[in-house]
């Protein structure tokens, strides 16, 4: 094979293994029901008054979270397994930014908020 | 199996390069990582970038969610009958994405049309709710220009779409090119960095119809 063609080579060429592990249907069906399962669950919390009214927003984050794991591991296979280290260290970096932007945001306007309320706003001492 | 490689099995049976000489490619020992690793790695920081562009509309939206300018808020306007619609369309859609992977993994040309056709129409089928959502918000005067909160609204969750929307055209040139140029090793990693896009997507969805439309009817 010349070299122009090289990016037509076939992967895992050394040592003739292929490097395309395919997931089991059994894997993606397992992610579809446990996905089911979560997104139903969150709906149904909405919907009723099982869980104490303030601890909702709580629970449907733990859930998302919870499914967004299931996403990660049953549909983008994610592990940690050797090919699979550096994918899972930058996933560490980006859930730190992500963190940083979401709760630094929401934290700081929450207290610009509340100690820079325009004047007529019953905000307590000091407004 | 030789007694060396014998060894290193027992002493570092995940490949991890604890026992010297390890032979996991990609970490010195077993030689450079194969292509098709090397190219899923750095998709997958692009969608990582893409994921902290979403958390910084998230963090606005979170912010400006209670700005509604005597505006509709949240609970008025939220559909949660078309958002579960909606959401149900982007889960199946993305198992059926799955399914495809494993008709490209098979060579089967006849079942990778069939499962991305249906992974398409899916995702069509969620991007027509979306508009008519949108249409019938903007029809009602409640525009991104209304409020803050709808601002942050409509960027959030127009973003998605438009990546959806960009997604679906993806597919479309997939569907093609797998079907004129065959499962060519290219074009298979080209596959591989389509799947992790729609997946990704769904995983977007999911943080969105919870954290935006459900506490959004409960504020």
């Amino acid at each position: 094979m010349s070299a122009e063609h090289e990016y037509l080579e076939e992967d895992g060429d050394v040592g003739g293994a292929s490097d395309e592990h395919v997931a089991k249907f059994s894997t993606y069906l397992i992610g579809l029901g446990l996905a089911v399962l979560l997104t139903v669950g969150s709906f149904w919390i909405v919907n009723t008054g099982v869980i104490y009214g303030p601890g909702i927003p709580v629970a449907l984050a733990t859930l998302a979270v919870a499914q967004m794991g299931i996403h990660l591991v049953f549909f983008l296979h994610l592990t940690t397994a050797p090919d699979n280290t550096n994918n899972a260290l930058a996933l560490a970096f980006g859930l730190l930014i992500v963190g940083l932007v979401v709760f630094g945001s929401v934290w700081i306007m929450w207290h610009l908020n509340t100690n820079l309320m325009a004047a007529g706003h019953p905000m307590g001492p000091g407004s | 199996m030789s007694a060396a490689d014998t060894t290193i099995a027992v002493r570092d049976p995940y490949h991890v390069g604890h026992a010297g000489e390890s032979r996991a490619r990609g970490h010195g020992g077993g030689g450079p990582a194969s292509r098709r690793v090397v190219v899923g790695y750095g998709f997958w920081l692009f969608l990582l970038s893409d994921i902290v562009i979403f958390s910084c509309l998230f963090a606005a939206y979170a912010v400006l969610a209670g700005a509604t300018a005597d505006g509709p808020s949240s609970k008025q306007i939220y559909d949660l009958n078309r958002v579960a619609w909606e959401t149900g369309c982007l889960l199946a859609s993305s198992f059926f994405c799955g399914m495809a992977s494993i008709a490209v993994a098979r060579r089967s040309q006849i079942l990778t049309q069939v499962t991305l056709l249906i992974t398409g129409l899916l995702g069509v089928a969620f991007i027509l709710l979306e508009i008519s959502e949108f249409a019938a918000l903007h029809a009602k005067g409640d525009g991104p220009t209304r409020s803050a909160f709808l601002t942050g609204f409509f960027t959030l969750v127009g973003c998605h779409g438009l990546h959806v929307t960009v997604g679906l055209l993806w597919l479309g040139t997939m569907m093609a090119q797998l079907f004129a140029k065959g499962f060519r090793a290219d074009i298979r990693r080209r596959f591989l960095c389509f799947t992790m896009f729609w997946h990704f997507l769904d995983i977007i969805w999911v943080a969105i119809f919870s954290l935006v439309y459900l506490v959004g009817t409960k504020l």
